[in-house]
């Protein structure tokens, strides 16, 4: 049977396919009990309709190395936050075109620029807001703070 | 639907609060102003939802039995719901839309602050959640006032007029009943009268901001906690219960 952790790395998350769950930080821990495969998720926004994806998402891959039995537990404590970002992942979200705001400053995916604004504090999804940069004029995605 | 345990009632009235206030804002799906703010709005919106979603759950947890999330949103009339007035009126302009919402957020924030601290363990992690998307949705709330209300002549006359017609219904977030009393008492619920002068200072200093005129203190209304509400929330449910109404049960 293959690693729990190895199958769920290749699980990523439906909007920014370029970070897995666990490295948004919605996969908070995996467990086993006898035969079963326990999985807690946290959502990144309380109506943020992914989670229901994110779900199915991991299932399929467990059930695809072999692992049929799988409860999944909702946490809601503590709240996830984008602190839990490591550096990877804003790396990897950052040359997948979407910034996330790391001390205060937000760099343009495409140019580097911290000079931006805001067009929108609602983008694509309920994470992301819709902002331009000033340099280079392209408007880009940042992952809320939150 | 008759709720008779205090916590379960609350509970559900929190989820009521959510629900209708997102499904208000999720009429101005493909109908806002433009694009980013279509999206915003039902971006708001499901925020809404997905915290009526989670005050259902818990509820249907307390009730136990058949009772699930939908039970609470689609088989309840209008005299069941408790949700303040203020969430329930017709969405009018975008002025009315965003002057509500702003006048519910200001509310909202420091309310889901306080129930961070609730006894109950569960409501204290739903509003470490919704703590979140309220103060992000004042920030934005608040901002469209600013530009509203110090905007052109016509989007400060309609902001100030929405003002003026949503006054009457802000007394009732503010209100204690029994139920409440002894919530509060046992450290579960908020306390809404301790939260007015928060409340006060965040809506008068945007409204100055805004070259806005706070409106004059008027007698409120207020019903919607005991289920007295106004007409337009039964088209609110005919619309939004529609489905499970004429199929019950049905699932897609």
């Amino acid at each position: 049977m293959p690693d729990l952790w190895d199958l769920l790395d290749s699980v990523m998350d439906p909007e920014i396919p370029v970070i897995s769950l666990y490295e948004l930080g919605v996969l908070q821990d995996i467990s086993r009990n006898g035969e079963t495969v326990e999985l807690v998720l946290t959502p990144t926004y309380i109506g943020c309709p992914a989670l229901g994806i994110m779900e199915e998402d991991a299932r399929a891959a467990l059930t695809a190395g072999g692992y049929d039995q799988v409860t999944v537990e909702t946490r809601l404590a503590p709240a996830w936050t984008t602190a839990w970002l490591t550096p990877e992942a804003r790396r990897k979200m950052s040359a997948y075109g979407v910034a996330s705001p790391e001390a205060g400053s937000i760099a343009c995916p495409q140019c580097g620029s911290t000079d931006s604004k805001i067009i929108s504090e609602f983008g694509s999804t309920a994470c992301k807001a819709l902002f331009r940069c000033v340099a280079c004029h392209e408007p880009f995605d940042v992952f809320k703070a939150l | 639907m008759k709720l008779k345990d205090p916590l379960t009632r609350y509970v559900v009235q929190l989820g009521d609060d959510a629900l209708i206030m997102g499904h208000r804002l999720s009429e101005w799906m493909s109908r806002a102003p433009f694009l980013e703010e279509d999206i915003a709005l039902s971006n708001v919106a499901l925020d809404f939802v997905g915290r009526a979603r989670l005050f259902y759950q818990y509820g249907a947890e307390l009730m136990g039995g058949e009772v699930t999330e939908n039970t609470f949103a689609y088989q309840r009339d209008v005299r069941d719901f408790t949700n303040l007035l203020l969430c329930e009126l017709p969405r009018g302009d975008f002025a009315f839309t965003l002057s509500r919402q702003f006048l519910y957020d200001a509310f909202s924030l420091p309310f889901t602050q306080a129930l961070c601290k609730s006894t109950d363990s569960r409501l204290a992690a739903i509003a470490a959640k919704a703590e979140k998307e309220s103060r992000y949705h004042l920030r934005r709330s608040r901002d469209w006032m600013l530009r509203l209300g110090d905007g052109t002549a016509e989007s400060h006359e309609r902001c100030q007029n929405a003002l003026e017609q949503l006054w009457i219904y802000t007394d009732e977030m503010f209100e204690r009943d029994a139920l409440l009393d002894g919530l509060i008492a046992s450290g579960i619920a908020v306390d809404p009268a301790s939260l007015r002068l928060t409340w006060l200072e965040t809506v008068t200093e945007t409204l100055h901001a805004a070259t806005l005129t706070l409106p004059e203190p008027q007698g409120g209304v207020t019903g919607g906690r005991e289920g007295i509400h106004t007409d337009d929330l039964g088209f609110l449910l005919a619309e939004m219960q529609f489905m499970q109404r004429a199929y019950p049960g049905l699932q897609w």
